[in-house]
């Protein structure tokens, strides 16, 4: 054999290792292994950033964030938010979505319309939307003044401040998703819709009998990603407060998993606490995870 | 030897399959009535409207936050009002900072995409369909959860506050590496790829001859989606960073504080927005396009 003949060979069994590996180095390096060592930081009483200044103590911290009521506190919140977001967003999607499934004047304009809240960053969705919920001069109490309801002081209820947060997050996701469910739409073979028509189906009947059915798999996937983001979420609840306390309002009334690790992570400087509540907030979207995916199977086998 | 000239390649290379939408037989395409259009044009004004209340706002002077009925029109203190924030605080150092870590991330995150995606989609190695799985896997998982050891670990580096901290996480990611497989895969015949071989190229000038030029569509998308999210990262940035702001975090310290001075603070979230908004503008379609191919995730 050659030597430049080798030399391809070389090349071709080994540069495609060359390739990947910056990523897996990369993605290894700042991506995967912070997140294996937080399961070791977790069980160490860690106060400190200089690494020597650590004792294991196994189980302690998830002792303690079982009996701790603002754990379960920020659970709650945490869940509560998610369904209140969640819900009405993939619905709001599903209908947006269908209104965009037209053929239409100016198609991109309104794609790209209700598209824009996305790109917008999320602190400056929250920003504008914490001046707009302002309990004594805020747009949102002076609509619902002159409907004559009261002001409401967004801020400090759980159902108020939960309300808003979700709104915030509705408001960033909604058009996102309605994109996704028109780009399944659109893949629906247009005889069933010609016969539908044909029996005589009205446009409502056609949207739950063959659009929504159509769509169930995609719907599933929207629903895992939004769980994966909804059950992390710690940017709005953090600067809904305003003040920039990590404490998700005076009563923890609006305090998430997130911002609890935060809060015991960055404030409090407990380390080994905060990767206890990180490490069991994976396991929380793991299970949630795991119950979509059972999910998915078996919608899948029925059909 | 031979090698591919740009044209060629971009003439035999097909164009991966468009979207359903363009086929005839599929889809929903019933003409608008005036109500889908005044839904639209309702929903059209409620995604528009609270970036308008912030131009309104940051063009006024400070009264019109208190003003009741709110004043809906943009007045003429847009000039002065962005004078204050950039003389208030270091709002054009974190827009610099800003540009630095988007723009090194994306050049980054599109480079290692694309040469990653190429092995994957086109090259025949042991391991090939384990390792891409396992980057597959990977992009599920909440790194948000792995931020104290990160610290901890930027802490050992000596780089809190200093933009490595932000950028060398962001160098490659694994929805990048996915994205562009997927591409490549639909993208580049392999005869053309056999071709190559035949006329004795090295892998190295297959990606950049052929690869690279059939990439570029994709490369754009992925580019842009890399950019908005670099740009719009909040969360690590703050953890991380102090005196270094990147523009979000900048943005979020504004309003930090016991009375928040609105009319500051969201001049500071137009000024924060406008570059992404001047990006949307241009190339909004594109974008819209990249979503609905169904990949990307935001």
């Amino acid at each position: 054999m050659s030597s430049s003949a080798r030399l391809a060979r070389l090349d071709h069994k080994g540069s495609p290792y060359l390739y990947i590996l910056p990523f897996f180095l990369l993605f290894g390096a700042f991506g995967l292994f912070p997140l294996v060592y937080t399961g070791y930081v977790s069980f160490n009483d860690w106060d400190l950033i200089d690494a020597g200044a650590h004792q294991w103590i196994g189980l302690g911290n998830y002792r303690e964030l079982l009996t701790d009521a603002y754990f379960w506190n920020a659970l709650g919140n945490t869940l509560s938010i998610w369904v209140l977001s969640t819900v009405p967003q993939l619905l709001a999607a599903l209908w947006i979505a269908h209104l965009l499934n037209h053929r239409l004047r100016t198609r991109t304009a309104f794609r790209m319309g209700v598209l824009l809240p996305n790109i917008t960053s999320i602190v400056a969705v929250t920003l504008v939307f914490a001046q707009m919920f302002g309990r004594d001069f805020g747009m949102v109490n002076w609509l619902l003044g002159v409907v004559g309801i009261g002001p409401v002081d967004w801020q400090a209820d759980t159902w108020s401040s939960h309300l808003a947060i979700a709104i915030i997050v509705m408001w960033r996701w909604t058009g996102y998703n309605a994109l996704i469910y028109l780009a399944s739409m659109q893949a629906i073979p247009h005889d069933l819709y010609e016969a539908a028509d044909l029996d005589g189906a009205s446009q409502t009947q056609q949207f739950w009998r063959i659009t929504v059915p159509m769509l169930r798999p995609t719907i599933i996937f929207t629903t895992v990603i939004s769980t994966i983001g909804g059950l992390q979420i710690i940017a709005e609840p953090l600067l809904f407060a305003g003040s920039g306390t990590p404490t998700g309002g005076s009563d923890r009334q609006f305090q998430t998993i997130a911002l609890f690790m935060y809060e015991q992570g960055f404030r409090e400087f407990r380390f080994g606490y905060a990767s206890a509540i990180a490490w069991t907030l994976c396991l929380v979207i793991a299970l949630f995870a795991i119950v979509n995916l059972l999910l998915t199977r078996r919608i899948a086998d029925e059909e | 030897m031979t090698v591919l000239d740009e044209k060629t390649t971009a003439r035999v290379a097909p164009q991966p399959p468009r979207r359903p939408a363009r086929h005839r037989g599929f889809g929903h395409p019933r003409r608008a009535s005036v109500w889908t259009y005044a839904g639209l044009l309702a929903i059209l004004a409620g995604s528009v409207f609270p970036l308008y209340w912030s131009l309104v706002v940051s063009s006024q002077t400070s009264d019109a936050v208190t003003a009741v009925p709110p004043v809906l029109i943009p007045g003429g203190h847009l000039f002065d009002n962005i004078a204050r924030v950039f003389a208030t605080t270091a709002f054009a150092k974190a827009l610099l900072n800003s540009f630095i870590v988007s723009g090194s991330i994306t050049i980054s995150v599109v480079f290692f995409s694309t040469l990653a995606g190429f092995a994957f989609a086109k090259l025949r190695f042991r391991g090939r369909k384990g390792l891409l799985a396992l980057a597959v896997a990977t992009s599920m998982v909440p790194h948000q959860l792995g931020i104290i050891p990160l610290y901890l670990l930027m802490a050992r580096l000596g780089w809190t506050d200093q933009l490595a901290a932000v950028i060398v996480p962001g160098l490659v990611t694994a929805f990048g590496v996915f994205f562009m497989t997927q591409y490549l895969g639909r993208a580049i015949p392999d005869e053309l790829l056999e071709a190559g071989r035949i006329d004795g190229c090295s892998t190295f000038k297959l990606y950049w001859h052929v690869v690279l030029p059939i990439a570029r569509p994709a490369a754009a998308v992925l580019g842009l989606f890399t950019f908005m999210q670099a740009w719009n990262d909040f969360f690590w940035p703050l953890v991380v960073l102090q005196e270094n702001a990147t523009v979000q975090v900048a943005l979020s310290s504004l309003a930090a504080g016991y009375t928040t001075d609105y009319t500051l603070t969201l001049t500071g979230t137009l000024l924060a927005t406008l570059p992404i908004l001047v990006i949307f503008m241009v190339l909004g379609r594109q974008i819209v396009g990249g979503i609905m191919q169904g990949a990307i995730k935001g």
